[in-house]
C-alpha cells in the first residue's frame, strides 16, 4: 500500500477505500509534519464570562456616558490610529504585536450555548457534542502527531471551565490536565503532580508498598493482561510525581523581577506558567480567568481587574518575543461574548453590564500573524457587526491554518460519521471565510 | 499458553478455587460446548471473596461492609452465593445503581445540550428508580415511556421526549431505535428512518404559565404530519386522529415476536454483567453483527419473555451461573477467552462507583454542584453518587473518571478507560491525600492496630473485601519500619490499597 503522507486526499478517494483504510490513513498523516505550520502551540486567555468589548480592545468615547460610563478616555496605542481602554497602558504599547478582531459575532446571550459557539464554531443544537479548540489542536498536534513530553498536550490553568465538556466526542484521552492549586502561592500545588507534606522519600516508599500489595497485578501474568494500561499509566504518573517534568511548575527557579512583572496573582503568575510550558513544548494552555461576568458594578470590577489583565498579558507578549517564541506561539485572547453597550444604571445592577453575542471582540498575536491590525468594526455604539462579520468558526479557521491542521481533515467519531475539522457549507458551522488581513 | 493452576501459586487462592468449573444451568451449558468447540479453557471458578465482591459492585455498585465480608466469608452454606445475589437485588442499592444506568441511556440532564431542566431532570429520575425498585416489568416500563404525554413535572416519562437534542420526529425515531431496538439508524436505509419517523410526527409541546413546565402530547391535527407510517419490520400504518401513532408503535415494540425488543434488553443486561455483549456493542445491533453465540441470546430473550418481562429473573439467571463466577484469571490465550466469556473481563470501576466507594472506606462525603442555572443546585452530603440525578451535576473527579455527560444515549459515552491523569489523581492529589488524611473511619480504626498484622486485618476486609495473605502481611510490616507510627502506616496502607488494580477494577 503506498500512501505517501502528508499528501490531500480526496473525498472521493476516502468513499472508494472505505472507511477504515481513510481512518487509518488519517491517523498516519496526522503523524507526519503538519505542512505549513508556523505556530506549534496556543496560549489561549480565557475571559470567563464575557467581557466587556466597550472596555477593553473597543472603546467607543463618543457615544456617551450610557455607554462609556467613566472609561471615556480611550489611549493610543504604539500603533498609529489604534486605541484601546485607558485602563490598558501596557498592552498600549505592544500593540504592534497583536490583531484585535471588533467585528466577532454568534448573537447569542446565553453563557453555555455561547462557550460552546465560540469555542467549538458550531452552534449548539446538534446531536452530537464537538471538540473545542484545545481538544482539536491536540488531536492534531499532539501525541497522535509525535509530541513525547511528559507533561500533559493541553493544559488548563488552573480549573477547566466546566461549561461543556471540552474534549466532546473525543473523549477522555483529548479533556485538558487541570493544574488546580494557585501559581501564585509560594508553592504551586499541582494536582497530583505536587503534594504538600509528602517528601520524596515517602513517596518512593509508598511507590514500593503499593508494588507489593499489588497483588491480582501481580497474578496476573504480564504480557496476557488486562491491566497493561493500567500499569503504564502508572509509570507515566510516577515519572510526573518524582521525575524531572515536574519542575517546569516550579515557578521559584524564575528571577524575581520576572516574577513581579508578570504580577503577583493568579492571572500573572498563570502566565508566566504558560510562557514555561510552551517553552517545553505542550501544545494548547488555557488560562481561564474568572470573574468577567460583570452584571453589577461592573466599573469598579473593571478598575480592580483590568490593571492585573493589562500586567500579565502585556508581559506575557513582551516575553514571549523576547524569548523567540512568539513567532510560533499563537495568544489567544477572548470569552463566550462582549457585554451590553448600554449600561444599566439602576437597582440591582448599578452601573451593570449584560450579556452581549452580536459583537464583541478577541485579540490574537502570535504564531505568524499579522500584528498592529484591526479587522472589522461594530457600530458607533457597539451594539451591531459594523462591517466584516466574523464567526467563532472563521478566527478556529486561521488558528488552525497557522498550526498547519487541515480545515478539511476527518475528526474521528465515535460512529464514524464524516466530520471536518471546520467544514464548508454547513449551518451548524457559520463562517464568513479566513481572516486573510492577518495571515 | 495456559497459565499455571491455583495449586500450584497460594496466592492464586485469593482470587480462585482450584477446581474446575461445571455448568449449573442450560445457559452454562451453551458457553461450555461454545468453548468446547473453539478449544478454549475456562477459568477456574473465582474464590468467595472475589464473588461477594463482585456481586456486590455488579449489582449494587456499592461494596460490601467489613462484617459482610466476615459473615459471608465464614458461612459454610453451600447455597450462599444464590441467596447473596437474592439478597443483594432487594437492595435499594439495586434500583439507584441501575437507575443510574438508565438515566445514561435516558440522558436524564437539566441542562446544555439536553435542557431538561433541574426540576424535571429530578422527577423523571426519581420515576426511573421507582420502577425500577418495584421491578416493573419491563414491557410496562417501555410503554410508559414511549406513549407518555403530560407535564414534564408532573407526569415524568412525558419526559423522554423532551430528552432529545433536536424535537424533529428522526431525532426522536433515532432515540427510540437506540434505547429500546439497540439500533443505530445510520445503518438504516434513510426509508426506512422516515417510515419510522412518522409515528412520533405529532409530537408537540407547549409551555404552561408555570415557570419551565412543558406538556407534551399528541396533536393529530399538526400541519405538516405524515399521515401513515412504516414500522422498521416494513408494515404501513395509516394514522387516524383518534388514536395516537406512538400508541401504535408502542404496541407493535412490546410484542414478545417483535425482533429488536426483547434482544436489545436480554443483550444489554448480559453486557452490563459480564463486561461485554453478546451482539457487541450492545447497541449496535444489525444483521451484519452476528452475536457470539445465537443460542445464548435466544436463551435470555426466551426466559424473559415467559418470565413476564421481570429483569430482576434475568440479573438472577446470568448473576447465578458459572460462567458469571468464573475467576478473572484466563486459561486460554486473549483477547479471544474474553471476548467468548470464558473468564470474568476485569473493567474499571465506573466514576460514581469509584467516588462512593473511597468515600465508604474513609467515611467521608462528598457534595456535589450544579453551575447553572442559579440558585445552584447543592445535593446534601449523605447523597451517594451513584444517586445523582442530574448528568448536569458534577465534580472534576467524575468528569476524569469518565462519567459520560448523558448528551446521546449511546453506551460507549461512558469511559471506563484508565489513564495517567486518573492514575495521578488517585495516588497523589490533595483530594484523595485529604479524605484518607481526614478520615473519621480510619481514625477510628487506629485503636485496633497496635500491630502492622491488625493494620492488615482491619484495612483488607473494608478495602479490598477479603482477608490479607501472608505475604501481603510481611510487606506491610517491612513497610511498618519506614513510618513513624502506626496511625501513618494505616494510612499508607489505605493509601496503597485503594490504589491496586485490585480495587479499582472489578474483577
Amino acid at each position: 500500500m503506498q500512501v505517501s503522507v502528508g499528501q490531500p486526499i480526496s473525498r472521493r478517494h476516502m468513499l472508494e477505500r472505505g472507511l477504515w483504510f481513510a481512518t487509518a490513513l488519517m491517523a498516519r498523516q496526522r503523524i507526519g509534519k503538519a505542512q505549513g505550520a508556523k505556530a506549534r502551540s496556543v496560549i489561549q486567555i480565557w475571559m470567563w464570562g464575557g467581557p466587556a468589548h466597550l472596555d477593553t480592545f473597543d472603546p467607543k468615547p463618543e457615544a456617551g456616558r450610557d455607554y462609556c460610563g467613566p472609561l471615556d478616555q480611550p489611549i493610543e496605542t504604539n500603533v498609529s490610529g489604534i486605541r484601546i481602554s485607558q485602563l490598558l497602558p501596557m498592552l498600549a504599547r505592544q500593540a504592534d504585536k497583536y490583531a484585535i478582531i471588533r467585528s466577532m459575532t454568534h448573537g447569542i446571550n446565553a453563557h453555555e450555548s455561547a462557550s460552546y459557539a465560540v469555542q467549538t464554531g458550531r452552534l449548539p443544537g446538534g446531536r452530537d457534542v464537538y471538540p473545542c479548540a484545545g481538544a482539536v489542536v491536540t488531536l492534531f498536534r499532539g501525541y497522535d502527531a509525535g509530541y513525547r513530553g511528559l507533561i500533559p498536550p493541553y493544559i488548563v490553568l488552573t480549573e477547566p471551565q466546566g461549561r461543556f465538556s471540552e474534549a466532546g466526542f473525543l473523549g477522555l484521552k483529548y479533556k485538558p490536565f487541570a493544574t488546580g492549586g494557585d501559581p501564585a502561592q509560594s508553592r504551586f500545588v499541582v494536582e497530583g503532580i505536587v503534594a504538600e507534606g509528602i517528601s520524596d522519600e515517602r513517596q518512593q516508599a509508598r511507590r514500593e508498598l503499593l508494588d507489593e500489595l499489588n497483588t491480582l497485578a501481580r497474578t496476573l501474568r504480564p504480557g496476557e493482561t488486562q491491566l497493561a494500561a493500567y500499569m503504564t499509566a502508572g509509570e507515566e504518573a510516577y515519572e510526573l510525581i518524582l521525575g524531572d517534568a515536574r519542575k517546569v511548575f516550579d515557578l521559584s527557579q524564575e528571577p524575581e523581577d520576572v516574577r513581579e512583572r508578570y504580577g503577583r496573582n493568579t492571572f500573572g503568575q498563570s502566565c508566566l506558567v504558560a510562557r514555561r510550558l510552551v517553552e517545553r513544548g505542550v501544545v494548547y494552555v488555557t488560562i481561564n480567568y474568572r470573574g468577567w461576568d460583570t452584571h453589577r458594578q461592573h466599573f469598579q470590577a473593571m478598575q480592580r481587574m483590568l490593571p492585573q489583565l493589562d500586567r500579565g498579558f502585556a508581559t506575557l507578549l513582551e516575553d514571549l518575543a523576547a524569548r523567540g517564541l512568539l513567532d510560533t506561539t499563537i495568544v489567544w485572547w477572548g470569552g463566550e461574548f462582549g457585554r451590553t453597550p448600554r449600561i444599566q444604571w439602576e437597582p440591582p445592577w448599578n452601573g451593570g453590564r449584560g450579556h452581549w453575542g452580536h459583537v464583541f471582540c478577541h485579540v490574537v498575536a502570535g504564531g505568524g500573524l499579522k500584528g498592529g491590525v484591526v479587522v472589522g468594526a461594530s457600530d458607533p455604539r457597539g451594539e451591531e457587526v459594523k462591517e466584516r462579520p466574523v464567526y467563532p468558526a472563521d478566527l478556529l479557521a486561521t488558528i488552525y491554518t497557522q498550526l498547519g491542521i487541515d480545515l478539511n481533515a476527518r475528526l474521528p467519531h465515535p460512529r464514524g460519521e464524516d466530520v471536518r475539522v471546520i467544514p464548508d457549507n454547513d449551518k451548524q458551522v457559520p463562517r464568513a471565510g479566513l481572516l486573510q488581513e492577518i495571515l | 499458553m495456559t497459565s499455571g493452576t491455583a495449586a500450584d501459586d497460594p496466592v492464586r487462592t485469593i482470587f480462585e478455587l482450584p477446581h474446575e468449573p461445571e455448568p449449573l444451568s442450560t445457559l452454562d451449558e451453551i458457553l461450555f460446548a461454545h468453548w468446547k468447540r473453539l478449544n478454549i479453557a475456562p477459568a477456574y471458578l473465582c474464590s468467595d471473596a472475589v464473588f461477594l465482591r463482585r456481586a456486590y459492585v455488579d449489582l449494587t455498585g456499592t461494596l460490601p461492609e467489613p462484617d459482610q465480608v466476615r459473615n459471608f466469608l465464614q458461612d459454610s452454606h453451600p447455597g450462599k452465593r444464590v441467596a447473596l445475589i437474592d439478597a443483594l437485588l432487594d437492595r435499594d442499592e439495586f434500583a439507584s445503581y441501575w437507575g443510574m444506568k438508565w438515566a445514561d441511556l435516558l440522558r436524564i440532564k437539566a441542562e446544555f445540550p439536553i435542557n431538561l431542566w433541574p426540576q424535571a431532570a429530578r422527577v423523571y429520575h426519581d420515576w426511573v428508580v421507582a420502577s425500577l425498585r418495584a421491578n416493573k416489568p419491563y414491557d410496562q416500563f417501555a410503554r410508559e415511556l414511549l406513549t407518555a404525554s403530560g407535564s414534564n413535572f408532573k407526569n415524568p416519562p412525558a419526559n423522554f421526549y423532551r430528552a432529545v437534542q433536536n424535537r424533529q420526529p428522526e431525532t426522536l425515531a433515532k432515540a427510540v431505535a437506540l434505547t429500546f431496538m439497540g439500533v443505530r439508524v445510520e445503518h438504516w436505509p434513510r426509508e426506512r428512518l422516515q417510515g419510522m419517523a412518522a409515528f412520533f410526527s405529532r409530537v408537540s409541546y407547549k409551555t404552561t404559565r408555570e415557570w419551565k413546565e412543558e406538556i407534551v402530547y399528541d396533536d393529530p391535527h399538526k400541519p405538516g404530519a405524515p399521515q401513515e407510517g412504516v414500522l422498521p419490520d416494513g408494515t404501513r400504518v395509516r394514522f387516524t386522529s383518534d388514536r395516537d401513532p406512538r400508541l401504535v408503535f408502542a404496541d407493535w415494540l412490546i410484542q414478545p415476536r417483535n425482533p429488536w425488543f426483547a434482544r436489545n434488553i436480554a443483550n444489554r443486561i448480559w453486557a452490563w454483567l459480564m463486561g461485554r455483549g453478546i451482539v457487541h456493542e450492545p447497541d449496535d445491533i444489525r444483521e451484519d453483527n452476528p452475536p457470539l453465540n445465537e443460542g445464548l441470546l435466544s436463551l435470555l430473550e426466551r426466559e424473559l419473555i415467559q418470565g413476564g418481562w421481570n429483569l430482576k429473573r434475568l440479573y438472577r439467571l446470568v448473576a447465578t451461573s458459572a460462567t458469571y463466577q468464573l475467576s478473572p484469571i484466563p486459561r486460554a490465550p486473549q483477547p479471544e477467552a474474553l471476548d467468548a466469556f470464558a473468564a470474568y473481563r476485569l473493567r474499571r470501576l465506573e466514576a460514581e462507583v469509584l467516588a462512593d466507594a473511597i468515600c465508604q472506606i474513609t467515611g467521608t462525603t462528598e457534595q456535589y454542584v450544579s453551575p447553572i442555572p442559579e440558585p445552584f443546585t447543592l445535593t446534601p452530603p449523605t447523597m451517594r453518587s451513584i444517586a445523582l440525578f442530574d448528568g448536569s451535576i458534577t465534580s472534576a473527579f467524575l468528569e476524569l473518571f469518565g462519567r459520560p455527560p448523558r448528551d446521546t444515549g449511546y453506551e460507549s459515552e461512558r469511559n471506563n478507560q484508565i489513564s495517567a491523569a486518573q492514575r495521578l489523581y488517585l495516588l497523589n492529589s490533595s483530594h484523595i491525600q485529604r479524605k484518607l488524611q481526614s478520615s473519621p473511619r480510619l481514625r477510628a480504626l487506629v485503636p485496633h492496630c497496635r500491630s502492622p498484622e491488625q493494620v492488615a486485618t482491619q484495612l483488607y476486609p473494608l478495602i479490598l473485601s477479603r482477608f490479607p495473605h501472608r505475604q501481603e502481611m510481611e510487606a506491610i510490616a517491612r513497610h511498618a519500619r519506614r513510618v513513624p507510627n502506626l496511625r501513618e502506616l494505616v494510612i499508607d496502607v489505605a493509601w496503597a490499597l485503594i490504589n491496586t488494580a485490585e480495587f479499582l477494577y472489578r474483577h
